[in-house]
């Protein structure tokens, strides 16, 4: 299928009011959600779209995180189409229910403003909530700017319910970098996001009464390991759905985003790995680095969830030196999420380039070009010297 | 001193100008001074919301649970310290939404705890958005075409068992919300104070009212003292119903 490209219509939004506005315009069946900082604004607009009548949806007005990914639950098992918002300590409420949703291929979805996780409280930008849940079999998107937090906000819901993956999805903003923050973005007509998305009808809907369902049931040692080999085949079709998806909208938007995207990567001796805004801010530094006649380059992982290994290795393999940025702790890993998925690509594709991995910017911590271009530096030393040293570093944090 | 027990380094809070929230701070200051309860003998658990900052601004040692968590974690601090006075202060939100199920459980053990519940209507730190306590019908940045349900009656959940200690007070009657809290902390069970105080920014504003002031006129018209010995406090009433 080939789509027409439609005009936009620039606008200045906040990256949460651009969720707001994708689910506007994708007119959930059900919205179910509980105020969290900063994601409450995603939350808050879309009561004014629902109190307005602009939007059919559903709004549940949850006690908790752990009754609104319950009650998405029990909204998708029914038929609907589900979304909700969350970050931070309401995602970690959400765990147990988390893996129901994925273990009953429930394609809901949701829209996640990423924030630390207590203790000590703080509400501020790492990525400890969406990478906490990395292993709950939801797919993860990681949106670079306003633009793409739009952008994902409508592609996760056809990927979610793409026939050959029936699995949630989310996509993640970074909370206040991207959630808070003014820029200009295009948005699609209404028309033109309700056709991408079409329409949803659950293949296994609740009160089918010629085709009765239990969803959850007790599966014990004689099929659940089927079940959840099943789902990890979901995961790997996923990634197929993801490009093809992003492909689509390309066509739609003139914005064509894939599993990963590289940035002045191809001839690129020293690479850095990022997901999320820092990817801004990364090639910010790498046009400084090349203006100095420094042959660097980026690697945008925008899919960490199904995780796509082969164009990873592929597009690194040849490197001299990579640094693989993490905003989040894995404590007591040797190395943290998003490197160990670099290492784990890199080695099953038969390639050992000099590799090393900076935590960076926990509870908001603001990162710089100058810092990344300091990784760079040091990135030469490390190829230069032949000496890697710590493989597991930080950014800017007192000792 | 009552001033003793702020930490006056830490003015001004974080807290709207008007915030009820003071005046509750200020009169458990003044019960506590009172008492002799201080740093040595006393712990204020908070949960998280606007409240929840206020066990940072008192001179004695506190947790800052999660949002929801408040009373199981003061019940286990009782358990282990019998000897430490625990009282804990947080949110309509925190204690009867999100943390709803630790209320009803911890009500039904009883077991000491002083908790001061500020009832402004709304999850005041995230916007202003409808709660357990939001009367029907009430304009919020959730419902701005009205709130859909009754709210919870607190009354009735800390009646629901054999003992209880439950006191609906507001912060326009300082004297009354004193003696409360002062009870409350004598009580030898679960005491619950249901504080009606106002969130004039993120609530007051929305329903017509200009000022805190204004807000506060409006609880004074509003409520009444129940009278002496009542076994249950009518909607504008203010008052104490116990059973030991
Ligand atoms: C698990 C979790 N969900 C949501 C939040 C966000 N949150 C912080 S405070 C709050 C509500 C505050 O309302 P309330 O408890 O009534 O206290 P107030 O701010 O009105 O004093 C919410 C929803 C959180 N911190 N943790
Ligand atoms: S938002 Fe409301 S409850 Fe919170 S400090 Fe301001 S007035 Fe008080």
């Amino acid at each position: 299928m080939t789509l027409q490209k439609v005009k936009g219509t620039p606008v200045a939004l906040e990256g949460d009011r651009a969720v707001a506005e994708a689910m506007r315009q994708m007119n959930p069946d059900v919205v179910a959600a509980y105020p969290i900082t900063p994601q409450t604004e995603i939350v808050m607009r879309f009561s004014d779209f629902v109190a307005s009548g602009e939007v059919e949806t559903e709004f549940i007005p949850v006690e908790s995180e752990h009754a609104s990914m319950s009650a998405c639950i029990g909204a998708c098992a029914a038929g609907g189409r589900v979304q909700t918002a969350s970050a931070g300590a309401g995602i970690a409420l959400m765990w147990e229910v988390l893996w129901v949703a994925s273990g009953s291929r429930l394609p809901i979805v949701m829209h996640v403003v990423n924030r630390s996780l207590s203790a000590p409280l703080n509400i501020h930008c790492d990525h400890s909530d969406s990478m906490g849940m990395r292993d709950a079999g939801w797919i993860q998107l990681y949106d670079e700017d306003v633009q793409e937090v739009y952008d994902n906000a409508i592609q996760v819901v056809r990927i979610a319910e793409h026939p050959d993956v029936l699995l949630p999805a989310l996509h993640a903003l970074d909370g206040f970098i991207l959630g808070h923050s003014v820029e200009r973005l295009e948005l699609l007509p209404d028309e033109a996001v309700q056709e991408f998305i079409g329409t949803y009808t659950s293949a296994y809907p609740l009160l089918d009464v010629d085709h009765p369902v239990t969803y959850g049931p007790m599966d014990l040692q004689d099929y659940f390991f089927e079940h959840k080999r099943q789902q990890a085949e979901a995961m790997v079709h996923a990634l197929d759905v993801v490009a093809q998806v992003g492909d689509e909208y390309g066509q739609l938007t003139g914005r064509y985003h894939g599993l990963i995207e590289g940035y002045r990567l191809e001839d690129a001796d020293y690479v850095t790995v990022a997901l999320g805004s820092t990817v801004g801010t990364a090639k910010t530094a790498v046009d400084q680095m090349r203006d100095e006649g420094i042959k660097v380059g980026l690697l945008k992982v925008r899919c960490f969830r199904p995780f796509p290994a082969t164009a990873v290795a592929r597009a690194l393999g040849d490197k001299k030196a990579i640094a693989v940025l993490d905003r989040s702790l894995s404590f007591g890993a040797q190395v943290n999420p998003l490197c160990l998925e670099v290492i784990a690509a890199l080695s099953t594709h038969g390639f050992a380039p000099k590799l090393v991995n900076y935590v960076y910017g926990l509870g908001g911590r603001d990162t710089v070009p100058a810092q990344i271009c300091d990784i760079y530096q040091e990135l030469i030393r490390i190829d230069s010297d032949g000496i890697t040293g710590p493989i597991l570093r930080y950014v800017a944090v007192r000792d | 001193m009552f001033k003793d027990l702020i930490k006056l380094d830490r003015l001004p809070t974080s807290w709207c100008p008007g915030c009820g929230l003071g005046q509750i701070m200020i009169q458990l200051a003044m019960v506590m001074d009172g008492l002799g309860l201080n740093h040595t003998n006393s712990t204020v658990i908070s949960g998280v919301g606007c409240t929840g900052r206020l066990a940072g601004y008192m001179n004695v040692d506190g947790i800052y649970t999660l949002h929801g968590r408040t009373l199981p974690v003061a019940e286990a601090v009782k358990l282990v310290s019998p000897d430490l006075k625990v009282i804990v202060v947080s949110g309509d939100g925190d204690l009867a939404s999100i943390g709803g199920n630790h209320l009803l459980h911890a009500a039904r053990r009883n077991p000491d705890l002083t908790v001061l519940c500020n009832n402004n209507n709304v999850y005041g730190l995230t916007g202003g958005q409808a709660g357990p306590t939001t009367p029907r019908n009430t304009k919020t940045v959730s419902t701005p075409a009205g709130a859909t349900y009754d709210p919870v009656n607190l009354q009735n959940l800390m009646k629901a068992g054999a003992r209880y200690f439950y006191a609906k007070t507001t912060v326009y009657h300082q004297l009354h919300l004193r003696n409360c809290i002062k009870e409350a902390i004598a009580w030898p069970g679960f005491a619950f104070v249901d504080i009606t105080c106002h969130c004039i920014e993120n609530n007051g504003r929305r329903l017509g009212f200009n000022s805190a002031y204004e807000m506060l006129q409006h609880f004074r018209r509003t409520y009444k003292r129940a009278p002496d010995g009542a076994e249950t406090l009518g909607p504008d009433e203010i008052g104490i119903v116990r059973q030991g």
